[in-house]
Order: structure tokens, then C-alpha cells, then sequence
């Protein structure tokens, strides 16, 4: 049974402008001691989605269910909820420096967080558990530091402060929101060094939320790809990387400067993500798409299974077997395009031929 | 602007290398210290921040110098001293073989026109009050070259040829997203037609496939307009694909440089193989592969720095020359004269540094 | 609804639907923000009528019939020599101690209230914002005399310096609208002097000094524009400031002579008639009221559309006060999502950086 179990799941939020569409229908599943990827740029609704579990969303409509260990998260009550967060489901945010308190210690931080959940411990005891999370997760001189303030850390360390906060409670799942994008690369690989052995730890499951795909090829087990508010492909990381289906995770592969590669251009994905309050009709990726077809202007795709094992799903309407960036895989979705492109995805692919690196109209 | 044409020759650089025709920037030993002040109005300098201290580099005409490092190395106040927005310390910079060091802004104004900077960070980059085609415009008023309906085709010319629709000259920078705000950066520095443009971490804060756009945008300025880049970015795949040569920066100093394929497929910079072993590759096999080099802490603070070699506390190869005497940058055995390491116990071919092995493979 | 948009607009920083869910520029989005407003509008609704009834003070008069110095000791006054109350003979308010007519008298006192607000106010601002500008833009020693100037100025009483001039000079209307605008500028150039040590570290500062742009053309095409916010909300709150400040010299008897009406001198005459006649004293702290609430009441409506921010970072607002209190200690989430800056916002949160970082 998995340990978090999120079907259809839909956020949006009423503005001035319209209604913005966060995210549109998302399943997913996370198992302990597992890490699941969710990777998405601007505008896929990946942090609303994860917020939305926490109740972090005022003013957003929510509907769907999230079960986490046999309680819906959503429409859960605050009070249920404020026990929920911190000690079964902790959060790691990307700048611990605006989700810490800048003006409390780090310690009086991670005591307050243990005590407000268990009022029984007595203030000597948290500090102590407080001490030894902090050397725990790789602080050094942990009895001295934690009495000091967020801005008296480096960058690296307040992370590993922020994970020591969000470890105190031993939570069963921990959702990490970019915990790595603001932090140089020698001290991110530290970083995820240290998520994945907590996990091996403690069995606690992951949910790492990122645009990088370096981030997500290092620790994930199984990857979401979001666009547009919407999963555009699940499947193992060795599938999303090595035998990708759906044309968007296509795209972001290729676009990606490659060693092997240096100095040719890069392929880039055209035009821009749409806008959440008018999305493109059909296929939210239509706009983009080298395999744009008349019935992606139309129909939504479904996520339905493609390639072997039943674990690997995308939502395109390409088939199911030409899946990966070998030349037998591009024949086939030439032929499929060639059949299904004759109407009104014929002037879509023109524009795209036509100014395949720009970035198409302003949005307004 | 005092010196000769070509300069005093600089220490550490081969002297054939800096005399050709084809330098476009020499920047020679440059120091910048940051005095923290004590307490009060008129405080004493108690400490100095050696942001940058004693760097060394040249940028070809028509190629990119790519410049790697992490937070505190210096490479953000380097660009600066070259563009000439901060004054330096001591040190030169030396543009087509003249001196621009801290020159005043009179005398410094032609070579504004021949320097210009792309800055990271496209919502920051552009004042948000202010009509796009005024922002791409500002160049030919500050300049005085070029007025009213003249002045408004050349900027509508650069739209386009940046890749953003003319008829949105009238627009605020809010209504573009991130990518188009970056091009509108670039349409402004390409406006005096400058032979240099200091490119801040141009793509760092845009999305993967944003990212891809705008470089090859940069790549088709750089052949139609024979730029020269002093490219700064932390993503390594990201420099290896621009770069021609490549300068790895530590802590204010020079680790290593030399041209981009020698410094990334045979490092000796212990720090150099530690940062291309920590740079996150998109492919799951390779990324389980890779013996990655954990290097303990964080970079030490810039206001006092390590005795010696400043990577000895963290290097997995230090001896104890490495806290006492500082190495040069010069070219190591068997490497080509370009290929420059400053290091006294440089990694050689097939050494193996990983100390901190992999979890295992699940 | 704003607080949504920003909670969006927060968590999707960087991204390519915030230029949908915005897609206007700064102003228009102020101006829509301003347009729901109720009390805004209600406030600018009074102020036109309040300019309104000030331009017409020359017709009120031809109306009623009773220019504005004209004593009427007869049918203004009553058998005890006191003041006719309102209604009696024509006299809509009721009269002043001399029998003038006093709905004519706050008319015209209404011009002098509104000409020596906006007056005072439109030249303190602009010395201010110019002064705080060079002063914030040059640092160092420029702006440490300037700053000396501006403390000075704030700390300096007023009344006594009024009361000297009046003393050498008689009362006047130059003398009023020297001595409030001399007082007003240092507080709006102090503001005006934050603003821009902060604006000046923008990057897009950055980027117009790397082409060479001078410090005059960096002050009033870059900073400025971004200036213009804060300084129509100060403006718009120093109104009313200037209009009680005018009011109050006049009640000393060192403002507006007479017989030239002004809400103050009125008020100042009105203190003996209190117990007989009401009106008198009652009707011109209305107008005095009316007029500077208005003015306040738009201040912070301005405020609020340019800023929807400050709802979030003072507690005790609404949204904070719905939710309950938070804990003391727990994780801020509420900045967590606030994470990213808001385009055209002057007033960024200020997150000090202080351990020492350099930016590199």
C-alpha cells in the first residue's frame, strides 16, 4: 500500500483576471522508503500541487483526494492538519532562508517544532534531540551552533538546519520543494547525499520537487513530469531518460546541453508554457509539439500505459511503442503524424517550423 | 590610459599568448578587498574581504572565456572590475591593449560603448517602470547616437533580431516572461554593437527550454557580430557548451584554466575534478557512475582565507607545502602550455579521488 | 482576491503565467485595485465635491445673496448682539459674531484651506523628492549634510518660527505657505532618501551605469518613475497635514489675516460663541474634518492598491487575524510562500544578508 496516494487532484485559484488553473486532474503514488521526481518548469503547477497537500493553498479550490497512511489530506480540517505537518509529512523549502525564522535560533526553531507536537518533553530533552540532529545531518560543532540565527549559516549548512527541522519529528514522508536550486553544486551533491541516507535511514519516503533533470537522474526512483498543471509522463527514471514518450520530456532531454555535444546548437523546445488561466485547447502542449497532430487541437490526452512494463504512462496520443530517441522510434511517430495532420495541425506546425527558437507572442 | 599598446607582460602567462593581435581583454593581476568597516560612521577598516586577489586572464576577440566558480569565489566582482562598475584595488585591465583600470567616467565612456553586461536576473534587470523600447533605447541616448524615428527603427531592429515581436515596443517588462526579459537584456547590450558583453549567469534563472533558446541566441550574435563572451555561470554543462577556454575561480584566486575540452576531460585542480564531479548530469547511468568527490564543509569565508593554497582544508590531496606556500598557476607536465593549474600536487591521468563512496545502487 | 493573486504569483516565481495573471502594467493594475475600493472612491467623491464647493464660493455667495464680508448686524445678529443660528433669515449655516453670513465665509475658507494644501504640498514634494534623491543617490558626504538639513528641518519648532515671522512681517498668505512648505519637505525627502538607497542597488541600476549613464539621468529616468508610488501616497497623506497645519496658524492669529475667512481664524473667533451658537464653531471643524479624512482615507486607499503587500507583513490585518494566531516559533510558511519580489514594489521585505556574504 503505498504511503501517499493522490488521484485526480485539481487546484485552482479565482482572480481578477480568471480563473487560474493550477493543477488539472494529477494521480500519483509515493511508497516509503522511495523517492518519487516531479519535474516540471514555470507554470506546471508542480508547487501548487505539493502545497495544496499541506493546506499551504488559501483562496485555492481543492478537489480530489490525497491519501496519506488512510487520512485525505484534503479538505482535512486545520487542526488534523497542523499535526499532520511537521511530524508525518515535513517540508524542506528552497531558500531556508525566507521558510526559516530569521529572528528566533535555529535551535529554539527545531525545540518549538518538537515541543508544539508533543507538549510531554521537557525543554533540556529537546534541546539535546535538537544537538544531535544538528550533528546528525552534518553540522559541525553542533552544540555551540545551535544557538545561532539563520544568517549566521552559509547556504549549505541552513539547508542541512532546515533538514534537521524537518527530520526532528521523524516524519514518514518528506516533501522537498527545490531544496538544491539555490545552493552551488559541490554543496547540493552533500545535500542529497544526506536526504538519500536519512531515507535509507529511516525508510521515509521522498518527494522531490525540481526543474533540474541532473537533480532527478541522481536520486529519484520514479519520475513525474508535469506540464501545464498536468502529468505528461510517468514512469522509472531509467524510462523517463532512456525511453521517453511523451514529445515534452522528448524536448527537455534534447534541449539540454550535452558534453558529447559542445559547440553544436542546442535544440531547443519552442515557444513558451501557456498561460494557466487560458490554456491552448486540447493538449496543453499542442502550441509546442513537433508531432502536433489534428486531434491534440481537440482532445485531451489521457495518460495511458506505453512500452513494456505498465509502470511507464504518458498522455499523448502518439503509440505506445514509439517510445525512446532511436530512429526506429522517430519513424514511427513520423508515420502516426503524417496520418493525423491534416486539418487544423497543419498551420500549427508551420508556425512552429517557421520560428522554431523563438518564444512565440508576448503573453498579455 | 597610460600603458603602451600591449603593456608590461604579466606574471604566470606565457608571453607569445598575450601579445597577438587577437587579445580583446587582458586583466593582470587584479586585486579587489572589500574593507568591513568597525562600528560607527567613521569606524576603522577592521578586516578586508579579498573578493578577488590576484586574478589573471584574457579573452580572445570573437571567443568566449567561460568563468566557473561557486559562491564566494569572486567571479561576479571580477566581472564588475572589467566592466568597470567597481574600482579595483590594484591590478590592470587592459581593453585592445589599453588601460581601462579605474579610469573616471569621462575617459571611461568610449569604451562603454565597446563593454557591455547581460545580468542574471531578468526581473531585477529592468526597471519595471520604464516602456521596453525606452530600455533598449537607452544606450543610443546615453550615447547621443541616435534620435527620435531613427533611434526607434534601430530599436525595433534589435527586437527582432533578438527574437521578440517590434510591435511590442511599447510594453512593460512585466508583460514578458523570463526568457523574453533576458533577450530584451541582450537587445540592450547589443545596441552600441560593443565588442565585449559580460554575461552574468545569463540563463541561470530560466527554464530548462528557455535556456536552450537563448543560448543559441547568443551563439547566432556571436557569428553574426564577431562578439567576444566572458560567460560566468555555475552550471558546468552549461559553460563546457558556450566556452572556448575556461578559468575555474576558488575562493578569489585562479585554480585553473585553459581551453574548455582540457580543463573538462583531463581537470588537475583537485578542486576543478571535485566540481566536475559534483555537476548533476541528466543521465541516471552516468550520475551512478560517477565517483563523486564529497569535499567536507562549506567555502571558507573570503575575509580570511586559508594560509597557502586556499583549497588545502578541504583538498583530499594535501600535504603540508599546501598551507605554507601559495602555488603558482602555471602549465603542469604533459599539458599544453594554455592549460594552466596552480597546484602543487595536481591530479594526474587516471587518479582516482573519490574518498566518499556512493550508496548503492538500487 | 489580491492576497490570492499574490499567493500565486509567489509560488510561481519566475514563471511565464504571471505575466497572464498581470499582463497590465503597474499602474493599470492600481488603478483597477483602487476602483473597487469603496472608501477610496467615496473619499475622492468627497474631495470633488469639496473643490466644488470651494470654486463656487464666489456663486454661493451670489446665491444667498451675501458676499463674503458683508456684516449683516441686523438680520444676521440676534437682540444680544450673538449669532443667528441656521436657517434664520436666509442664512443657511447660521451667521458669524459680526452677523457675516458663515456657509459664504467656509466657502471661500474652503478655497484658501484647499489652494494652501495642494500648493504647500505640490512644492514640498517636489524640493523633497529632489533633495531625498541626491541625497540617497550620492551617499557619502552629500548625504550626510543633507541629512543634517533634513533632521534639522523636522526637528525645528514651527509655531515659534511662525510667530517670529509674523512678528517681523505681518500675518500673510505667503508667510503661510512658506513656513508649511519649509516644514514639509524634510519629512517626504527623508522617505524619498530610503527609497532610493534601496532602489539604488537594484540591478537595473547596475545596468545603467555600465552604459554610461550619468548620476542626473540614473536619478530622474531610472529611480524616479519607481519613486512615483510612494511619493503620490506621502503627497496624498501630507495634504491634510498641510490643510490642519494652515488651520492651526491661522486659529494662532499668525496665518491667513483678516478679514479673509479661513477654517482656522474661523474656529479661533468661534471660541467665545461656543455656548451660544453652536453652528459656529461646528460647522467649520466639519469641513476641517471632512476635508482631511477624505484626503487621509485616500492616502491609504492609494497606498493599499499600490501595495497589496502590507496587507501580509503587519499582523493583526485581516487575513492574519483569520487564520489565528500563529504560534510563536513556528515555521514562518506564510514567507515561505511570500518568497520572490513583487515587479514595481518599492517596499521589498527587508531580508538582511549578515553574515558577511560577498556576492560573487
Amino acid at each position: 500500500m503505498s504511503l501517499l496516494e493522490v488521484t485526480d487532484l485539481r487546484v485552482s485559484f479565482p482572480t481578477a483576471d480568471g480563473v487560474v488553473q493550477a493543477v488539472r486532474g494529477v494521480s500519483f503514488s509515493v511508497e516509503r522508503g522511495r523517492t518519487l521526481g516531479i519535474v516540471g518548469e514555470s507554470g506546471s503547477g508542480k508547487t501548487v500541487l505539493t502545497q495544496s497537500l499541506l493546506g499551504l493553498t488559501p483562496g485555492g479550490q481543492i478537489s480530489g483526494s490525497a491519501m496519506f497512511d488512510g487520512v485525505n489530506l484534503v479538505g482535512l480540517g486545520s487542526r488534523a492538519m497542523q499535526r499532520i505537518r511537521g511530524k508525518e509529512i515535513a517540508v524542506i523549502f528552497q531558500d531556508p532562508l525566507t521558510s526559516l525564522h530569521p529572528l528566533y535560533k535555529v535551535g529554539w526553531q527545531i525545540t518549538e517544532m518538537i515541543r508544539s507536537h508533543d507538549k510531554s518533553i521537557s525543554k533540556a530533552k529537546a534541546i539535546e534531540r535538537a544537538v544531535e540532529l544538528l550533528g546528525h545531518v552534518g553540522i559541525p560543532r553542533p552544540r555551540e551552533r545551535v544557538n545561532d540565527y539563520p544568517h549566521q549559516f552559509s547556504g549549505g549548512m541552513r539547508q542541512r538546519a532546515m533538514i534537521a527541522m524537518a527530520i526532528s519529528l521523524s516524519p514518514k514522508l518528506i516533501i522537498a520543494d527545490e531544496p538544491t536550486t539555490a545552493l552551488d553544486a559541490t554543496v547540493q551533491a552533500q545535500i542529497l547525499d544526506l536526504l538519500l541516507r536519512l531515507q535509507k535511514e529511516s525508510d521515509t519516503a521522498l518527494l522531490m520537487i525540481t526543474h533540474d533533470l541532473g537533480v532527478v537522474a541522481d536520486i529519484a526512483d520514479n519520475v513525474m513530469v508535469m506540464y501545464a498543471g498536468r502529468a505528461a509522463e510517468k514512469a522509472t527514471k531509467r524510462d523517463i531518460f532512456y525511453q521517453p514518450h511523451h514529445p515534452y520530456t522528448k524536448g527537455l532531454l534534447e534541449s539540454i546541453p550535452h558534453s558529447s555535444a559542445s559547440g553544436d546548437r542546442l535544440k531547443p523546445i519552442t515557444g513558451q508554457p501557456p498561460s494557466l488561466i487560458t490554456l491552448p485547447s486540447g493538449c496543453a502542449f499542442h502550441p509546442r509539439c513537433a508531432y502536433v497532430m489534428d486531434r491534440c487541437l481537440s482532445e485531451q490526452p489521457n495518460l495511458t500505459p506505453v512500452g513494456d512494463a505498465g509502470e511507464h504512462r504518458s498522455a499523448c496520443f502518439l503509440p505506445a511503442a514509439a517510445i525512446g530517441l532511436s530512429d526506429d522510434a522517430e519513424a514511427q511517430r513520423r508515420h502516426t503524424v503524417e496520418l493525423g495532420r491534416s486539418g487544423a495541425a497543419v498551420k500549427v506546425a508551420e508556425a512552429i517550423a517557421a520560428a522554431p527558437e523563438s518564444e512565440g507572442s508576448v503573453i498579455a | 590610459m597610460t600603458d603602451s599598446l600591449t603593456g608590461p607582460a604579466p606574471s604566470g602567462f606565457p608571453s607569445d599568448t598575450d601579445l597577438s593581435d587577437d587579445v580583446l581583454v587582458r586583466v593582470d593581476n587584479l586585486v579587489k578587498h572589500f574593507p568591513v568597516k568597525g562600528n560607527g560612521m567613521l569606524g576603522r577598516t577592521v578586516s578586508q574581504v579579498q573578493a578577488v586577489d590576484g586574478v589573471s586572464l584574457t579573452v580572445r576577440r570573437g571567443k568566449t572565456l567561460g568563468l566557473v566558480g561557486e559562491t564566494g569565489c569572486g567571479k561576479s566582482t571580477l566581472a564588475r572590475c572589467i566592466a568597470g562598475l567597481i574600482p579595483v584595488t590594484s591590478g590592470k585591465v587592459y581593453f585592445e591593449g589599453q588601460d581601462i583600470t579605474n579610469l573616471k567616467r569621462g575617459t571611461m565612456r568610449p569604451f562603454r560603448r565597446e563593454i557591455q553586461m547581460i545580468f542574471q536576473d531578468p526581473y531585477g534587470a529592468l526597471n519595471p517602470r520604464r516602456r521596453v523600447g525606452s530600455i533598449i533605447g537607452d544606450p543610443f541616448a546615453v550615447h547621443n547616437t541616435a534620435t527620435g524615428a531613427e533611434r526607434k527603427r534601430a530599436v525595433q531592429d534589435l527586437m527582432a533580431r533578438v527574437g521578440l515581436n517590434p510591435e511590442h515596443y511599447n510594453r512593460f517588462p512585466a508583460e514578458f516572461s523570463g526568457g523574453q526579459r533576458q533577450r530584451i537584456g541582450v537587445a540592450r547590450a547589443l545596441a552600441l554593437r560593443p565588442k565585449l558583453i559580460i554575461c552574468d549567469e545569463p540563463v541561470s534563472a530560466l527554464d530548462v527550454s528557455i535556456q536552450a533558446q537563448v543560448l543559441n541566441l547568443l551563439a547566432d550574435l556571436q557569428d553574426d557580430f564577431g562578439l567576444s563572451y566572458l560567460f560566468i555561470a555555475h552550471d558546468l554543462e552549461v559553460v563546457r557548451h558556450v566556452s572556448d577556454s575556461v578559468t575555474v575561480m576558488y575562493l578569489g584566486r585562479v585554480a585553473e584554466s585553459g581551453p574548455g575540452d582540457q580543463v573538462y576531460d583531463h581537470p588537475r585542480h583537485p578542486y576543478s575534478a571535485a566540481l566536475l564531479s559534483a555537476a548533476p548530469a541528466a543521465d541516471p547511468d552516468a550520475a551512478a557512475a560517477r565517483q563523486r568527490i564529497i569535499l567536507t564543509g562549506d567555502v571558507p569565508s573570503p575575509i580570511n582565507p586559508p594560509p597557502g593554497c586556499r583549497f588545502h582544508p578541504r583538498c583530499p590531496k594535501a600535504q603540508d607545502l599546501c598551507g605554507t606556500a601559495e602555488p603558482a598557476l602555471e602549465a603542469k607536465a604533459g599539458d599544453p602550455a594554455t592549460h594552466l593549474t596552480a597546484c602543487h600536487f595536481p591530479v594526474e591521468t587516471g587518479e582516482i579521488l573519490a574518498r566518499a563512496d556512493r550508496r548503492e545502487q538500487r | 482576491m489580491s492576497v490570492t493573486e499574490l499567493q500565486f504569483q509567489a509560488a510561481a516565481v519566475g514563471d511565464a503565467p504571471v505575466a497572464a495573471i498581470q499582463g497590465r502594467s503597474q499602474w493599470q493594475l492600481t488603478w483597477r485595485r483602487l476602483r473597487s475600493d469603496k472608501v477610496a472612491i467615496a473619499s475622492v467623491g468627497v474631495i470633488i465635491l469639496m473643490i466644488a464647493f470651494a470654486l463656487a464660493a464666489p456663486l454661493i455667495a451670489a446665491i444667498t445673496g451675501h458676499p463674503v464680508d458683508q456684516a449683516y448686524p441686523t438680520t444676521g445678529q440676534n437682540s444680544f448682539g450673538n449669532p443667528v443660528g441656521p436657517g434664520v433669515h436666509g442664512f443657511l449655516l447660521g451667521t458669524d459674531q459680526i452677523g457675516r453670513d458663515l456657509l459664504v465665509r467656509i466657502a471661500y475658507g474652503a478655497r484658501i484651506s484647499l489652494f494652501v494644501g495642494l500648493l504647500t504640498t505640490a512644492l514640498a514634494t517636489i524640493a523633497g523628492v529632489t533633495l531625498g534623491l541626491v541625497a540617497g543617490y550620492f551617499g557619502g558626504v552629500v548625504d550626510a549634510i543633507l541629512a543634517r538639513f533634513f533632521d534639522a528641518a523636522l526637528a525645528f519648532p514651527f509655531i515659534i518660527l511662525a510667530l517670529a515671522l509674523a512678528s517681523v512681517f505681518r500675518p500673510s498668505l505667503t508667510i503661510v505657505i512658506g513656513v508649511i512648505s519649509f516644514f514639509s519637505w524634510a519629512g517626504i525627502s527623508r522617505i524619498v532618501r530610503g527609497q532610493t538607497l534601496s532602489l539604488k542597488e537594484k540591478e537595473y541600476i547596475e545596468a545603467a551605469k555600465s552604459l554610461g549613464a550619468g548620476p542626473m539621468r540614473i536619478m530622474f529616468i531610472d529611480i524616479l518613475p519607481n519613486l512615483l508610488g510612494p511619493v503620490l501616497v506621502l503627497a496624498t497623506l501630507y495634504i491634510p497635514t498641510a490643510v490642519t497645519f494652515e488651520a492651526t496658524l491661522s486659529f494662532l492669529g499668525i496665518g491667513i489675516p483678516e478679514p479673509a475667512p479661513s477654517w482656522g481664524n474661523i474656529l479661533s473667533e468661534a471660541q467665545q460663541f461656543y455656548q451660544v451658537a453652536w453652528w459656529y464653531i461646528v460647522f467649520p471643524a466639519l469641513a476641517l474634518l471632512i476635508t482631511t479624512l477624505a484626503f487621509n482615507l485616500l492616502g491609504d486607499g492609494i497606498r493599499d492598491a499600490i501595495d497589496p503587500r502590507t496587507e501580509r507583513i503587519f499582523a493583526g490585518s485581516k487575513a492574519t487575524r483569520k487564520r489565528g494566531r500563529r504560534k510563536r516559533g513556528q515555521l514562518s510558511l506564510d514567507q515561505a510562500i511570500l518568497v520572490g519580489q513583487q515587479d514595481g514594489q518599492v517596499t521589498d521585505l527587508p531580508i538582511t544578508n549578515a553574515g558577511g556574504d560577498v556576492t560573487s
